[in-house]
């Protein structure tokens, strides 16, 4: 059995990264997970975009958190996306903080960390850096491109400026642009990172302190959209966290805080606040209909990616009509779609958890795509 | 479109569903296409016509199917299917997007058969219709004797629980054909096992002794695609 092997590459070192707000930046290094293997043809690579808070570590045991990666379940031998068929690639975004160039890392012209002098970066520039990756792999065209909410809109601009190196695409609980809603959350998280007094305009790296309170609200903030009413309600209720009556303070009476408490302190020891503007900030710029003309159609024109879009029934972060109007976009030039809306009460988080009739879905759309891309039948595979 | 049916999930890696796995009336309808055409399937199901097209015909296949079961079935066949209805959802697909549109077993079932009708002339050069017959004559002495509302085994639901909303005869149908000046091209009338009558699908005693038929239709001499109600295509990219 393959295990999962972690790899950090540099690209844009010959040719710089244009961005798109004009700046050229690169080298650029990405760090980057694979699983599998590469066939002789080079035609059974899946990439695979996790969202704004994931990172590369997709399968095995996360070296930072020492927990099981965040689709471990679905990557493996005989699993849904099956490492006996398929060479499975996941890079840390553009601007990430696990080990490819972002605000964290070091800035080669200075020698010191980007910090608030990292450029804005857009879901376009994260795409850039990975068909970067696939060129240094040798890779032309990839079997499948997916991923859920901003891996979503990454495998949707990857669609759009790289048709012809898309065979599949699956985007999962996501949408072609970000609503004034989904900005609003952003918002509120980022005015909680920059209020902390540590995050010193974005230089707390050269403080030594980093802005923990703030992201950590952002975090809990975050979280709560991330879940759906129903399944807040059946994790919590209204229960007390260790305690038999509430104790007429501000301390964690129930455990719903005690969670989100949690969730906040065990994110900021993972994750770099300013990374968290920078990503949140491209997932807002992000609008395919917009950067054509206005016409969410225009960016599918002529398209000859096949695709599977998945929502999730209670995801009101990135609810089903965002999916359906990048279907009825595909529909209205003929493209090779599939829709499923995954009865799920699970909300937008659904994605990330054990979901059969969702792993069903995606099993079968992969399995009907590999035949027609010529791929190796089940019972072909290597064992 | 084919409410109220529970599609049983495919087993992962399940050999294909052949011609003989086949509904008959799907059977005649997937003789109707020709290989390597494009085809849209309104009230797809799970995909098992859409499926044995692609595999023995080399067909490029859509569908839209309403119930969720029928889309997952589909999907994990590796057919191309959609969540949606054939109401409102046709006017998504630009104009000649397909040669044939498959409406099988779901006119009776829609808000507005003409409209339906209409969208699938415009989005496709032909299309093959397939209902059951209210004129048959189980229906008429059904009603006739009873009194109520006629339960045949084409036709098994109670009036009020039928999805079955603009029931129709074979003579209905092609009445209403002629106003929206859409031609014939074949007809199949079926006894209610789906096996083939020898009545002509457009004669008199078909509307009697025929349970259900399937039509192959077109736009006469290929011309002007019909707006009228349903209109043209919607302007999806409206976001």
């Amino acid at each position: 059995m393959d295990a999962p092997r972690n790899h950090t590459t540099v690209v844009g070192q010959d040719r710089p990264i244009r961005l798109d707000n004009g700046i050229e930046i690169g080298p650029v290094t990405v760090a980057y997970q694979t699983v599998g293997r590469l066939n002789a043809d080079r035609s059974n690579a899946i990439l695979v975009c996790h969202a704004l808070t994931g990172d590369h570590h997709m399968a095995g045991v996360n070296p930072v958190t020492g927990k099981r990666g965040w689709w471990d379940g679905l990557v493996g031998p005989g699993a849904v996306l099956d490492t006996n068929r398929f060479f499975i690639i996941c890079p840390n975004v553009l601007g990430g903080c696990m080990g490819t160039t972002g605000p964290r890392e070091i800035n080669p012209a200075t020698g010191r960390p980007w910090g608030p002098g990292f450029p804005v970066i857009t879901i376009g520039d994260m795409v850039t850096v990975q068909a970067r990756l696939l060129d240094a792999l040798g890779i032309d065209q990839v079997f499948c491109v997916i991923g859920g909410s901003m891996g979503g809109m990454q495998v949707l601009e990857w669609t759009s400026a790289h048709p012809q190196r898309v065979f599949s695409a699956v985007p999962i609980a996501s949408s072609y642009r970000h609503s004034a809603q989904n900005i609003a959350f952003h918002e509120v998280g980022r005015q909680a990172i920059m209020a902390d007094p540590d995050w010193h305009g974005g230089a707390y790296h050269e403080r030594g302190v980093t802005p923990h309170r703030g992201l950590a609200v952002a975090r809990m903030t975050a979280h709560i959209t991330y879940l759906s009413e129903t399944a807040l309600h059946r994790k919590f209720g209204r229960r007390l966290q260790d305690r038999e009556a509430v104790t007429y303070g501000f301390d964690a009476d129930f455990q719903v805080e005690s969670y989100l408490r949690h969730q906040g302190s065990t994110f900021v020891d993972r994750f770099d606040a300013n990374s968290y503007l920078y990503i949140t900030r491209a997932m807002d710029y992000f609008d395919l209909a917009t950067e054509h003309g206005g016409k969410l159609a225009n960016a599918f024109r002529g398209t000859p990616t096949r695709f599977c879009v998945i929502s999730f029934s209670s995801d009101w972060l990135f609810p089903t009509v965002e999916s359906r109007a990048i279907v009825r976009a595909l529909n209205s030039v003929a493209a090779n779609v599939s829709f499923v809306e995954v009865d799920s009460d699970k909300g937008h988080d659904a994605f990330l958890l054990r979901e059969p009739e969702f792993h069903e879905t995606l099993r079968g759309f992969l399995d009907g795509a590999a035949r027609h891309r010529g791929l190796p039948a089940l019972a072909e595979a290597r064992p | 479109m084919t409410p109220d049916k529970s599609f049983p999930p495919a087993p992962a890696g399940a050999p294909g569903a052949t011609n003989g796995d086949l509904r008959v009336d799907l059977r005649l309808i997937a003789d109707m296409v020709c290989p390597g055409s494009r085809v849209l399937d309104v009230g797809c199901g799970d995909g098992a016509l859409l499926q044995v097209l692609a595999q023995t015909k080399g067909v490029d296949g859509r569908g839209i199917e309403l119930s969720m079961a029928g889309v997952r079935a589909a999907v994990r066949r590796g057919v191309s299917v959609i969540q949606g209805n054939a109401d409102t959802d046709l006017a998504d697909y630009p104009n000649g997007a397909f040669d044939y549109a498959i409406l099988s077993q779901t006119l009776q079932a829609t808000q507005r058969p003409r409209q339906v009708l209409e969208q699938l002339m415009r989005v496709a050069e032909r299309a093959i219709v397939s209902f059951p017959n209210f004129g048959y004559w189980k229906a008429r002495w059904h009603l006739m004797s009873h009194g109520r509302m006629p339960v045949t085994r084409g036709l098994p639901e109670e009036w009020w629980e039928t999805p079955n909303i603009h029931l129709c005869t074979l003579k209905d149908f092609l009445v209403l054909a002629r106003e929206m000046d859409i031609v014939i091209e074949r007809g199949v009338a079926l006894n209610e096992d789906g096996t083939v009558t020898r009545l002509p699908a457009v004669g008199p005693w078909a509307n009697l002794l025929s349970a259900q038929a399937v039509f192959l239709v077109r736009r006469r001499n290929g011309g002007a695609r019909p707006g009228g109600a349903a209109g043209p295509a919607r302007d999806a990219d409206a976001p």
